[in-house]
């Protein structure tokens, strides 16, 4: 039988680097083909290239046996291929059926369009209502928006990057469930993820990526989670131990918590109340936008609440800003980081003085020691296995998990009585992923209490000792993370998602 | 087609050679201008740039004219360059160089003939608290309403043109002035008179005061953490705010400071190198102040130098206007050329220019 699509010697070189170096494979018609690799392996170039958004320096990509060298998506598209971003481009304040006619070609009348609409929803399982503001959509209903975009072109081959890094674990059998109704009507689907369980779940084979180069290809069903990551990465992986949890005196207090959103779209916080303790890792699990941005905000001191509703070490501190928290032992790391925990084109050494200087007693009557702060820097630098030519070069030069190290290092090597990061691993590869992971522990097991916002579940429960989540900006009852299941979780951060299928 | 790629990190030199890339550039095309309208290209360009400096015939009045056009020009640019490292848009510096001059100079007008050595440092004070009010109009507008400064600011340039029209025409008008709009000339009230310090040099107390700006905007900008908040907060509001610098202080700082320094401009010019308020007084210093910030790479002894070099243009320029009797327009697009060919030079210091096949581009 011939493949669906057959590539092979592909490269792509940009100043600097090989995106792609001879790249390599095949899928089959009905076949679910996982693309795995770290950040920067070449995932995201090779999609492209099958997308037409970037033409290949050499190498030749063929589809039913035809050559295929789309110049733009609109040529895939014609040829059969579609596309899901992991990004995806919407307008909040048109209804899912106008947001759908503008990605199309040749977009039918809106009434047409909104009855193919929901044909095709029905017929795969994704509940979708073409009237609705996608303003109003959740994260997974946006998804399936951009999931039905490309269904109502009836691919060949559909591309999926990154699908569930935004769902809740329901949202995601929901999703599976209509790659497998696809898949069995002979769609093949090229599947780019990190969370190696899902590509056992759902992938019939895998092609790995190291830095552009194919390493490796398996059957995911016939590996473990581990022995993928360890080819992804090239090397063995340690996991965090984790210690025996003794809860400490409570050292942050935070008491009915009220943030009203100031952005349209955002999310109020309302009544947060939970107590963080010495020695504890506390985590707060959530899908995107349910005011895990907020919560931080209001921790690091960026967003100013009533005075009584957050104490550090019985001392209010709610109106306080952002550096009279930090000298007091609040320290934050957002999940931005370029751009809010790192300035993209300071220096390292410029930037370890963005959080560093008030605690660190790093300038004089306002005037800044250089010298030491270059000192910080270079101390974080080497701690935190940071790799960069030096503290002088710009963030922005920066890779993801080593910017990450960076920010995450600035905070812990200021000692701080209470850490709060969000989403402390995202987009990071996965050696850096489990250093971070283990400095977290390490602090808490100096004494220090750690908040932790995150999505990612597996993370969570590798290195929670308690657990609350975050769900349209109120928090749950925190409760210890021991015999906590991914199902119950999902459940909890799914809850208004219930109600809606409800309605 | 010609396509922009990103530079990952521009390098340090070029980044320091633009200016003078740019320099050499603008004298090129200039003299390309010079000769389409018949003139030689080469003279044009030694008087613009040589004869000011150098040439016997010009120099004893021209050298210090250097000194005099340069001085409001920098004090200004080192204010603005402030507000434009941190996205703050100061645009009408020259409404608050006028309305220090109005307010310090209308401040000397009220206490004439009063003798006193306190006359000086108090209009001084006056002048550059004429400037910081006004600026801060579109400062408390921005915090308040969110109204953009660059508008308000600019807008307030004309309001503050009327106003000095009006001051000049009504209360400030000189009494022994034949009914001309024009002030009582401040070379005649010597406790508020800004006289040249050394005769013939240009040296007035205006250029001390620039150059202790100059010092000080230096230290500021690269060792106190003042410098570096307005950094940040120019490259990310998002970061500045996560470093704990409130963006309201940082709008009315920066207005302030410009605004305070304009006003400073504002004032030692019309008590000294102009000599008395009238509707001619104000010729855009403010805005050719911007070209010098940006010129200067918004750094203080950048803005030193391309405050010297755009006085030398001016100076130059006129020279060039009486000798080979090119038009002031064309004087004009020279300087303009300067800013355009920095600008330029610019994006390819940041980007570089990759030929990419029509293929690809569709």
């Amino acid at each position: 039988m011939t493949p669906l699509l057959h590539l092979s010697g592909l490269t792509k070189a940009y100043p600097g680097v090989v995106a792609n170096d001879n790249v390599g494979f095949e899928i089959a018609p009905g076949e679910v083909h996982a693309l795995l690799g770290e950040n920067g392996a070449g995932k995201s170039t090779l999609v492209k290239m099958i997308y037409g958004l970037v033409r290949p320096d050499s190498g030749e990509m063929r589809l039913h046996g035809q050559a295929f060298a789309p110049h733009e998506p609109r040529a895939a598209r014609a040829a059969g291929v579609a596309m899901v971003f992991q990004h995806f481009s919407l307008f909040e304040a048109l209804s899912v059926a106008e947001n759908i006619a503008l990605g199309m070609d040749d977009a039918p009348e809106t009434d047409a369009l909104s009855d193919e609409i929901r044909t095709v929803s029905k017929k795969y399982g994704l509940t979708l209502d073409p009237d609705r503001m996608v303003g109003d959509l959740s994260a997974g209903e946006r998804q399936r928006v951009e999931i039905v975009r490309c269904l109502l072109q009836n691919p060949k081959l559909l591309v999926m990057d990154e699908p569930t890094s935004v769902l809740t674990p329901q949202e995601v059998d929901v999703l599976f469930e209509t790659l497998r109704r696809l898949r069995d009507e002979g769609t093949s689907i090229l599947y780019i993820s990190h969370k190696l369980e899902e590509i056992r779940t759902i992938c019939d084979n895998a092609t790995i990526l190291r830095l552009g180069k194919v390493v490796g290809t398996c059957v995911p069903a016939e590996e473990t989670p581990r022995t993928m990551a360890e080819m992804m990465v090239g090397t063995e992986l340690k996991s965090p131990t984790k210690r025996p949890y003794q809860p400490g005196p409570v050292l942050l207090d935070v008491k009915n918590l009220q943030l009203p959103s100031k952005d349209p779209f955002g999310t109020s916080l309302r009544d947060v109340t939970f107590s963080l303790h010495a020695g504890e890792v506390l985590g707060v699990a959530g899908v995107a936008g349910n005011g895990q941005d907020e919560l931080l905000l209001a921790l690091s001191g960026e967003e100013l609440t009533q005075n009584a509703a957050i104490t550090l070490k019985g001392a209010a501190i709610g109106n306080k800003g952002p550096n009279h928290r930090r000298l007091q032992g609040l320290l934050a790391a957002p999940e931005e980081r370029l751009g809010h925990a790192a300035a993209p084109d300071m220096s390292l050494t410029e930037n370890a003085l963005l959080t560093g200087h008030a605690r660190q007693r790093l300038t004089n009557k306002g005037f800044v020691k250089w010298q030491a702060t270059q000192n910080f820097a270079r101390a974080i630098i080497e701690k935190f296995d940071v790799r960069t030519p030096g503290a002088s070069h710009a963030a922005k030069s920066l890779s993801g998990g080593n910017l990450q190290k960076f920010v995450i290092g600035r905070e812990i090597m200021q000692r701080p009585d209470v850490l709060v990061v969000n989403q402390p691993t995202w987009g990071v590869d996965a050696s850096a992923a489990a250093f971070i992971r283990e400095a977290l522990l390490e602090l808490a097991e100096q004494g220090a209490g750690v908040l932790v916002i995150s999505q990612d579940l597996d993370e969570l429960m590798e290195i929670s000792d308690t657990f609350a989540v975050l769900s349209e900006g109120r928090l749950s009852r925190v409760r210890s993370a021991s015999g906590v299941t991914i199902e119950e979780i999902g459940l909890l951060m799914g809850g208004t998602e219930v109600d809606h299928a409800a309605a | 087609m010609l396509r922009l790629e990103a530079r990952p990190e521009p390098s340090r030199a070029m980044v320091l050679l633009t200016p003078i890339i740019a320099v050499v550039a603008t004298m090129i095309a200039g003299g390309i201008l010079f000769a389409i309208l018949g003139n030689n290209p080469f003279t044009a360009i030694r008087i613009i740039f040589w004869d000011p400096l150098f040439n016997d015939m010009v120099a004893s009045y021209t050298r210090p004219q250097l000194l005099v056009k340069a001085t409001p020009l920098i004090l200004m640019a080192i204010g603005l360059s402030f507000g434009f490292r941190a996205n703050v848009w100061n645009i009408g510096a020259e409404g608050q160089f006028i309305m220090g001059a109005v307010v310090g100079g209308g401040t000397a007008l009220a206490l004439y003939p009063l003798e006193s050595a306190l006359v000086f440092p108090l209009i001084i004070i006056m002048g550059g608290l004429g400037g910081f009010l006004w600026a801060m109009i579109p400062a408390i507008l921005k915090i308040r309403f969110n109204a953009n400064e660059i508008l308000v600011s600019l807008m307030l340039v004309y309001v503050a043109a009327q106003f000095l029209a009006a001051m000049v025409t009504g209360p400030m008008k000189s009494p022994v002035g034949m009914g001309f709009p024009v002030s009582r000339n401040f070379n005649e009230y010597q406790s508020a008179f800004n006289a040249e310090l050394l005769s013939n040099t240009g040296l007035h107390f205006g250029v001390l005061v620039m150059m202790g700006v100059v010092i000080v905007g230096y230290i500021f900008l690269t060792r106190h953490i003042f410098g570096f908040q307005i950094r940040v907060s120019g490259q990310s509001a998002r970061a500045s705010k996560f470093a704990g610098v409130n963006p309201h202080t940082t709008v009315a700082l920066c207005l302030g400071i410009s605004g305070a320094l304009a006003g400073l401009a504002g004032l030692f010019e019309v008590t000294g190198p102009a000599g008395k308020l009238s509707t001619n007084f104000p010729l855009g210093y403010g805005f050719t102040a911007i070209i010098v910030a940006f010129l200067g790479r918004l750094h203080p002894v950048g803005i030193l130098l391309a405050g010297l070099l755009m006085a030398l243009t001016y100076i130059g320029g006129e020279l060039a206007q009486f000798q080979m009797s090119i038009p002031a327009a064309a004087i004009q697009v020279f300087q303009g050329m300067l800013l355009f060919f920095l600008l330029g030079v610019d994006i390819l210091v940041n980007f570089r220019l990759r030929w990419a096949s029509t293929k690809e581009a569709r």
